[in-house]
């Protein structure tokens, strides 16, 4: 393991009012060497960091290998169906704003079988973090290409090699009305994942975060072989995810307005090398859960009773 | 002058039609309400052309309504062959007539305009269509709709269909001032010269009808001190939702389920509700499972396609035992089939229609006032035994409108807040009764209930298993259930005496038309009843007492089954409609079944032909689309 990844290990938690322990539950079963864990433990120090209450976050996740994620975190969860976390996340937070939603998708999950899902809950920009575990590959079904599988690679459905080039999610979030935050980091980057999804935690909006990870079992190529051979630039701004000196070994940096919508979406399209970081951000895109609450009215019992009743009055005869 | 002759009638059905766009849907609508103010009982269907703009002058354009209307409060379908038309073009009343509508001695009111057109070619078809009706033993009477119509506005097209109004005002003996108030409250939003010009015109058509009818009708409301009031079913199922309490309505649009989304768009929000539409199908009960997983009274409307769409969410909500009710307004299938139109096919659907083992609740109402009450029980039922619950309306139900008692709501229940208070850590989320699979269910917020809701397999402590034994648990867990909530229902009545030759079984809209054709066969001293069922999964309990007391029974239904006399089928291949399949598996009788999708509710004549030919009367007649009234006009 690089020595980087010390640096996000070795951290006192004083004066915070929960232990990591708090939001830990059953013992993960992921394959050893699989980036998930990683992304677990960086959503429970977010969770210790913002001083949350197990009982008052929902994370929700689909179908995939890391969709197994809620079954490890002590928070409410829900594990539901292939491609559908995010409606399900949606009708959380629509129906109550006030639980703190975290949303876990594989890539398969949210580009392909989730991509109308995706497209749509940018728009709408609930107020939630959703990560994308980008593994390149299916792995729960066992190595089958997905819509970042890199060209040409053979996986069981393209034992020749793959047909077409790999989908690049950035550019598409960048292409959607009402994005309000994307970032990019990788799980062999455990300091810079865990300011990313910090960041992510503090966002009011949609927080987008694509998480690049090694499938050691059915794909350990990938990223260079995890990083170490995978060209990356950091995206660096003082009000964007640090970039920690040490970090300067993996890759260049390079000066970013994540403001600019104009300037995010040229390094949205730009893959070789990946960006890292923060690549947009624009807080003050409203939140739908909020114009909704905003523009409905909550009416006592008796005047709930009483508008019933003039709605019927529409419909009286006689 | 004396002015025309008085007819009293105990009912009448009337239908008005035009081209697409010319108005014949709110001159109904104004002659509904003119028959519901004065408490005349009414059923009205729409007559509605499959595309938005279609070529004027032809069948395929017609619009309109069907009103049928009765001296008694409740009328509960659709009824037999119309006996008056009014129509603004020729082609509009022949598409009547190939759509089995009419009476052979049907009364047509028609605009004359035709006749002298400067198009040879309408002048042909009118004569010929007219010809055609009359020689079928029609009446005709030709009035200058167009001609009268223009000399109180530029426009004929916009203002014929308020001319048209006025005529059936006075054709129908009604009173001419209610009627203009009511123009004037349907044209609120419009211009006062707007106003003004529909309230004049509906005044030159009374006059018109009154210097130049022979005879006029009179149907004779019964008074009564009831307040009653008119809607359709998708209205009376988005003010149902309302009532009963629900917070959030996800949908995406779909005939003919929109319209239900509509009337609850108008007002939710008042009421502390959202429509939510989601961008797809599969979202849309999505985001509605996932409101009611936090802890929100939701639901979903749809119809057959995004039912089909939605079947893998179904197994979802099941699986985590997750309350939702889903409305499905059924049309015509399979496919995109008959968007506007009625069919029952979605029963077996419902019911079975998920991947696996998925038990579900299954209710259909049978009357508009049913789609009021119905969402109260459906809601109960999902929250109390923690189950998907699937209300199947239809699109007779849904564009129809009914006269019926205004609902009393000033007794509805205050939505409780949700309960919040702690539970033990480790609280099973799961916590199953053994005998009856219910247990309550933990929601987020609740300190100490933290934990997954899988979709997996899982034991009562809610975490993933795969062992053969939990598995058969949870299966038997979430079954026990239906057989629960059937211990809890009551037989349904029988309508007729209790045991005869025959009994009709039917579900949902047809019920109107089936108690109706049962009262003709026993008023010619049938021994036939007939049977309701609401609950379709589970069944109600009785069914079987209620069965022994026939020598045969048959379904009623509007989906498909082979007819016996089709080449290559036999008893082993045949396929019977829905509910006689289900019938017939839970209770190993020899259960027949009349079902047939014309497309269109079912006449009560039809379903009494019916009768006669199964109990031997007179042999069979011909298909749905060939009506089989023997006498004319049924009034």
């Amino acid at each position: 393991m690089s020595s980087l990844a010390e640096l996000c290990v070795i951290e006192s938690g004083a004066g915070e009012a929960h232990s990591l322990d708090d939001y830990e539950s059953e013992k993960p079963r992921w394959c050893k060497g699989c980036g998930d864990h990683g992304v677990l433990v960086a959503l429970q120090r977010a969770l210790r960091k913002n001083n949350l209450e197990p009982e008052e976050v929902v994370s929700v996740s689909g179908i995939g290998c890391s969709s197994r994620l809620p079954h490890y975190l002590n928070t409410y969860g829900f594990h539901g169906i292939h491609g559908r976390a995010l409606p399900i996340a949606t009708g959380v937070r629509l129906s109550r704003p006030e639980l703190p939603v975290i949303v876990v998708m594989g890539d398969g999950d949210c580009f392909s079988i989730g991509g109308n899902h995706w497209l749509h809950a940018i728009r709408y920009n609930i107020n939630a973090v959703v990560l994308v575990l980008d593994n390149e590959v299916y792995a729960l079904t066992k190595m089958q290409v997905s819509p970042t599988t890199p060209d040409g690679w053979k996986t069981k459905t393209t034992p020749r090699g793959t047909y077409l080039q790999p989908m690049n999610p950035l550019s598409v979030v960048m292409g959607m009305t009402n994005v309000s935050f994307l970032a990019q980091t990788a799980t062999w980057l455990p300091a810079h994942l865990d300011e990313t999804i910090e960041k992510a935690w503090d966002h009011h909006g949609l927080s987008f975060v694509r998480i690049l990870q090694r499938c050691p079992v059915f794909m350990p190529q990938a990223f260079g072989e995890g990083g170490l051979n995978f060209p990356v630039v950091f995206l660096e701004n003082e009000d964007g995810i640090p970039v920690h000196p040490l970090l300067l070994k993996r890759g260049q940096t390079q000066a970013h307005n994540h403001r600019d919508i104009n300037e995010a979406q040229r390094v949205a399209v730009s893959v070789d090398p990946a960006p890292m970081g923060l690549l947009y951000q624009n807080p003050d895109v409203p939140a739908y859960e909020e114009i909704r609450w905003g523009r409905q009215d909550r009416p006592d019992h008796p005047t709930f009773l009483k508008r019933l009743d003039s709605v019927l009055d529409r419909y009286t005869v006689s | 002058m004396s002015g025309p002759r008085l007819v009293r009638l105990p009912e009448h059905i009337v239908e008005i039609v035009s081209d697409a766009g010319e108005g014949a849907q709110k001159a109904a609508i104004a002659f509904a309400q003119l028959c519901a103010k004065a408490g005349n009982g009414l059923w009205t269907v729409e007559i509605i052309p499959s595309e938005i703009q279609p070529p004027p002058h032809t069948t395929g354009s017609a619009s309109g309504n069907r009103i049928r209307l009765a001296e008694r409060s409740q009328v509960t379908n659709a009824g037999n062959l119309a006996n008056v038309v009014l129509a603004f073009n020729e082609m509009a009343l022949l598409s009547r007539l190939e759509a089995g509508s009419l009476a052979d001695d049907v009364l047509v009111l028609i605009d004359d305009q035709w006749a002298t057109h400067d198009n040879e070619r309408y002048q042909r078809s009118y004569r010929e269509v007219l010809d055609k009706f009359r020689a079928r033993g029609a009446t005709i009477v030709e009035i200058p709709m167009n001609a009268e119509t223009v000399r109180h506005v530029e426009d004929a097209e916009r203002g014929k269909n308020m001319f048209a109004v006025g005529l059936l005002c006075a054709l129908y003996s009604k009173d001419l001032s209610v009627l203009q108030s009511i123009i004037r409250s349907i044209f609120e939003k419009k211009s006062r010269d707007v106003i003004e010009a529909a309230v004049k015109l509906a005044g030159a058509g009374y006059q018109y009808g009154i210097a130049h009818f022979e005879e006029c009708f009179e149907v004779r409301p019964v008074p009564t001190d009831v307040s009653k009031v008119a809607m359709n079913g998708n209205t009376a199922l988005a003010l149902g939702a309302v009532s009963a309490g629900f917070e959030l309505c996800s949908m995406y649009p779909i005939t003919p389920a929109t319209s239900a989304s509509h009337a609850l768009s108008e007002i939710f929000e008042d009421f502390g509700g959202f429509v939510h539409q989601a961008e797809d199908e599969i979202a849309a009960i999505g985001v509605a499972l996932g409101a009611s997983y936090a802890g929100k009274t939701a639901l979903t409307i749809t119809s057959g396609p995004g039912m089909a769409l939605k079947t893998e969410f179904q197994g979802l909500a099941v699986m985590t035992e997750t309350p939702l009710v889903i409305i499905n307004v059924q049309r015509g299938g399979p496919s995109t089939g008959l968007p506007t139109k009625i069919e029952q096919s979605d029963l077996l659907h419902a019911i079975y229609g998920a991947p696996g083992d998925a038990p579900k609740v299954v209710m259909a109402p049978s009357t508009i006032e049913e789609c009021f009450y119905i969402l109260s029980v459906a809601r109960k039922v999902a929250e109390e035994f923690r189950m998907l619950v699937i209300v199947l309306s239809d699109a007779n139900l849904a564009t129809g409108q009914q006269l019926f008692d205004r609902p009393d709501v000033s007794g509805t229940p205050q939505r409780p807040p949700l309960d919040l208070s702690p539970v033990p850590l480790g609280a099973l989320p799961y916590n199953w009764d053994p005998t009856t699979g219910l247990s309550q269910r933990l929601i987020p917020g609740q300190p100490g209930g933290m934990g997954v809701t899988t979709s997996l397999n899982h034991d009562r402590d809610g975490k993933a298993c795969y062992d053969s034994e939990r598995n058969q648990r949870g299966h038997t867990m979430r079954s026990r259930k239906l057989a629960a909530l059937q211990k809890s229902l009551t037989p349904p009545s029988v309508h007729g005496a209790p045991e005869g030759d025959l009994l009709l079984v039917g579900w949902g809209s047809t019920r109107g038309a089936i108690e109706e054709a049962v009262d003709m066969a026993r008023d010619a001293g049938l021994a036939v009843s007939s049977l309701n069922i609401q609950f379709l999964s589970p069944l109600p309990p009785g069914l079987h007492e209620i069965l022994a007391g026939f020598r045969q029974i048959t379904t009623v239904e509007l989906n498909y089954s082979d007819d016996w006399e089709d080449p290559l089928i036999t008893k082993e291949n045949r396929r019977y409609g829905q509910l006689a399949w289900m019938l017939r598996a839970a209770t190993l009788l020899d259960i027949d079944s009349y079902a047939k999708v014309p497309g269109r509710p079912y006449m009560p004549v039809e379903i009494f032909g019916e009768i006669k030919r199964i109990l031997g009367d007179q042999p069979g007649t011909g298909s749905a689309a060939e009506p089989l009234l023997a006498s004319k006009g049924a009034y």
